[in-house]
């Protein structure tokens, strides 16, 4: 009796010893709510909603600084998943952050570029390439559409482009006409 | 994979008939166009030939307005897709924006040839001795002849055909069930030239390295069994056998065809390769056989012109690039009641909007319907749970449940219900009491879905780069924070050395001064 008291005593010691010492070990450093919120954002690095990223925005969500419904090119189904992820009602985007619009890239137009630099300097996604004095050009890729090089440019040499669909990229509508897809969206 | 081999052994792909879950007996309406032996249509006046030929991105012209090009001319590369040849000698006249036979109704990139009518061809470079040629070198020409999927998908066939050699596939399988109402440019191409088939079955046999072929028929082809049997009876086609497989729509399909005849599924997101087999459609094994014998790039193909809003139906050898007005001229024009164009089979097909759609390699049938034939008008119900769309789904799905999934955008669970699976056959669509249009939205589906998992590949894309650079930035500020220390320090190090200097000149200054005031007051003294 008293023996098998004393086991599953040190047993239990031991044992809360290792847990302790593997919740110290193997600590998760961040706070696994700002990555899942910060999955759910665009990555548009647009800072439209009042922080310099989506990462810092999602550390904003997180601690309860910033609203849900700040982020323009997420729009509604973002706000939805947010809400959905956090618990909280979803409410329609705040307009002081702007609206939500199509996706588009830039281009820069190579013949006015002075090669200044500042664009690639703006670029949170380091979607430009170019030197100084040399001509820039964005890899349309990896463009986000964050217009932030647009206000730097000090010879306004880029140009929002709309993305036409090609063929290879079409997709069957939503059937039911024009008037669901306006109800949709 | 190996255990599906264990199991089924070679000699028994399709030695017993088995069958798939669902499908539908439909009425097949393929006499009509069957009347008439296959026409050749004189050449048009124009060739628009669509640069998009598959799925994919569309291919790079290699030609610019104004140049000649010779019959069989590549006109347009796709890596890694199936190269694109002119149909004609002629000369081009634009590469622009025109109609080009897509499911999207849009225009895109088409090069415009006006004949010249000496139908010049390019120098042709056969492979005579594909017997003792080397396997690669033989899909390295269905590559370079433009080889693609002639059943309606359009997959390069030299991608499918370096796939099954990797996978050291055992049986080659010839669909030659074309099961969708109205089409019957495959049976007419069986019936007249199955001894192309035949030479094309063999050709791929060594291709891929395959050791049996297995050209499967509708068991109501009595013409083309005859001929196909005949044309089988070689010494070099002891492995060749010709098989009927029952009527029932879709059987035509890849993977349904595979079931009929191993009694296998094809897993979801797998190919048929992964059993042990291709499969390819009849009409390809024949365009195989012009690429290696003859060196004949893919530039015609069989195409049946049918429905009751057509005057006279029948089938055509027609060039890639040919208008569809040019051929339904040719089959009298169509008649009072035509309301509909569609491209492809009833169940399958897409409208057109219209006749100056180009014949493209997908196109095997432009079908002219009737308003009495469509279902316009019919208003959509709710569903009421029937569950007869489940009964007939050949992929055994639940189309009900996937509808109300797809409808409310719950992608997840669409998922996991198999949105995947659907091969959009339209079995569902048909017995629909309520009408609804199951396929059109299990299309949206899939292709929302598919615009979502872009989506997110790009902002992983992005996150990834804007982390990269904020790493970077606080990398450089620390750099540069650590160089300023470093400079303020040797700074601050030259103060102190200055302060050194000025101390030791100083001691120097006073030691000087003392020894000034003890020799100066020791001459004086002296003195």
């Amino acid at each position: 009796m008293l023996i098998s008291v004393f086991v599953l005593t040190v047993l239990g010691l031991l044992f809360g010893l290792g847990l302790g010492w593997v919740a110290i070990r193997f600590r998760v450093q961040t706070d696994p709510v700002i990555e899942r919120i910060d999955a759910l954002l665009p990555q548009t690095q647009c800072g439209q909603c009042g922080y310099p990223g989506c990462r810092p925005y999602a550390e904003a969500i997180a601690k309860e600084e910033a609203d849900i419904n700040q982020c323009p090119p997420g729009g509604d189904t973002g706000i939805r998943a947010l809400a959905d992820l956090l618990g909280r009602e979803p409410k329609p985007l705040n307009p002081e952050n702007g609206e939500q619009k199509v996706k588009t890239v830039v281009e820069i137009d190579e013949s006015r570029c002075i090669g200044c630099t500042l664009c690639i300097q703006a670029c949170p996604v380091d979607a430009i390439v170019g030197a100084a004095k040399l001509m820039h050009t964005v890899i349309r890729f990896e463009c986000t559409g964050c217009d932030l090089c647009l206000p730097p440019c000090p010879v306004d040499c880029i140009d929002v482009i709309e993305l036409e669909e090609a063929a290879s990229n079409w997709l069957s509508p939503r059937p039911g006409g024009a008037q669901q897809a306006a109800v949709r969206r | 994979m190996t255990l599906a081999r264990q199991k089924k052994p070679l000699h028994e792909v399709g030695a017993r008939i088995h069958s798939f879950h669902g499908g539908l007996r439909l009425r097949h309406h393929k006499k009509i166009s069957c009347g008439d032996p296959v026409g050749q249509p004189p050449l048009p006046e124009l060739l628009s030939v669509p640069l998009t030929q598959h799925a994919g991105d569309a291919a790079a012209p290699l030609v610019g307005a104004g140049e000649t090009v010779l019959k069989g001319q590549p006109i347009g590369r796709c890596q890694p897709g199936a190269q694109i040849h002119s149909p004609v000698s002629g000369v081009v006249e634009a590469i622009e924006d025109r109609p080009m036979t897509h499911p999207s109704g849009k225009m895109g990139p088409c090069v415009v040839i006006r004949p010249d009518g000496r139908e010049q061809w390019t120098g042709l470079k056969p492979i005579s001795d594909w017997q003792t040629a080397s396997p690669e070198s033989l899909i390295m020409q269905m590559q370079d002849c433009g080889l693609a999927g002639l059943g309606g998908a359009v997959f390069p066939t030299h991608r499918k055909a370096r796939d099954g050699r990797d996978r050291r596939i055992h049986t080659l399988v010839l669909n030659g069930a074309e099961c969708e109402p109205w089409i019957s440019c495959d049976e007419m191409l069986m019936r007249e030239q199955p001894d192309k088939i035949v030479l094309g079955a063999r050709i791929l046999l060594r291709a891929l390295g395959a050791r049996r072929v297995v050209i499967a028929i509708e068991d109501q082809m009595g013409a083309v069994e005859t001929a196909l049997s005949h044309a089988s009876e070689c010494a070099e086609c002891q492995n060749i056998s010709v098989v009927k497989v029952p009527k029932i729509y879709p059987e035509g399909g890849e993977r349904q065809l595979i079931q009929v005849l191993t009694g296998l599924e094809v897993p979801l997101g797998g190919r048929p390769s992964q059993l042990g087999m291709v499969c390819q459609n009849v009409a390809t094994a024949a365009a195989v056989a012009d690429a290696v014998v003859e060196g004949k790039p893919l530039i015609e193909r069989y195409i049946t012109v049918t429905g009751h809003g057509i005057a006279h139906p029948r089938n055509f050898r027609a060039l890639v690039g040919t208008s569809f007005s040019h051929l339904v001229e040719l089959c009298g024009g169509y008649t009072k009641d035509v309301a509909r164009l569609v491209v492809g089979g009833p169940m399958m097909g897409f409208p057109v909007a219209s006749d100056a759609s180009p014949v493209v390699k997908a196109s095997n049938c432009i079908l002219a319907l009737t308003a009495d034939d469509i279902s316009d008008g019919q208003v959509e119900m709710p569903c009421i749970r029937c569950g007869e769309c489940a009964r007939v789904c050949p992929a055994s799905l639940l189309p009900q449940q996937l509808f109300l999934q797809v409808r409310n955008e719950l992608w997840t669970q669409a998922a996991e219900w198999g949105l995947a699976a659907c091969i959009e056959c339209g079995c569902c669509d048909v017995v629909c009491p309520s009408h609804i249009p199951l396929v059109e939205w299990f299309r949206f589906g899939k292709g929302e879905r598919r615009k979502l998992a872009t989506e997110a590949e790009a902002s992983e894309l992005a996150r990834k780069r804007f982390e990269n650079r904020e790493a970077r930035l606080a990398r450089l500020k620390l750099e540069r924070a650590e160089k300023m220390q470093r400079r303020k320090q040797m700074l601050k190090d030259k103060a102190s050395q200055q302060d050194r200097i000025q101390a030791s000149i100083e001691r120097a200054r006073s030691k000087a001064a003392r020894q000034a005031a003890s020799t100066g007051k020791g001459p004086g003294d002296d003195a």
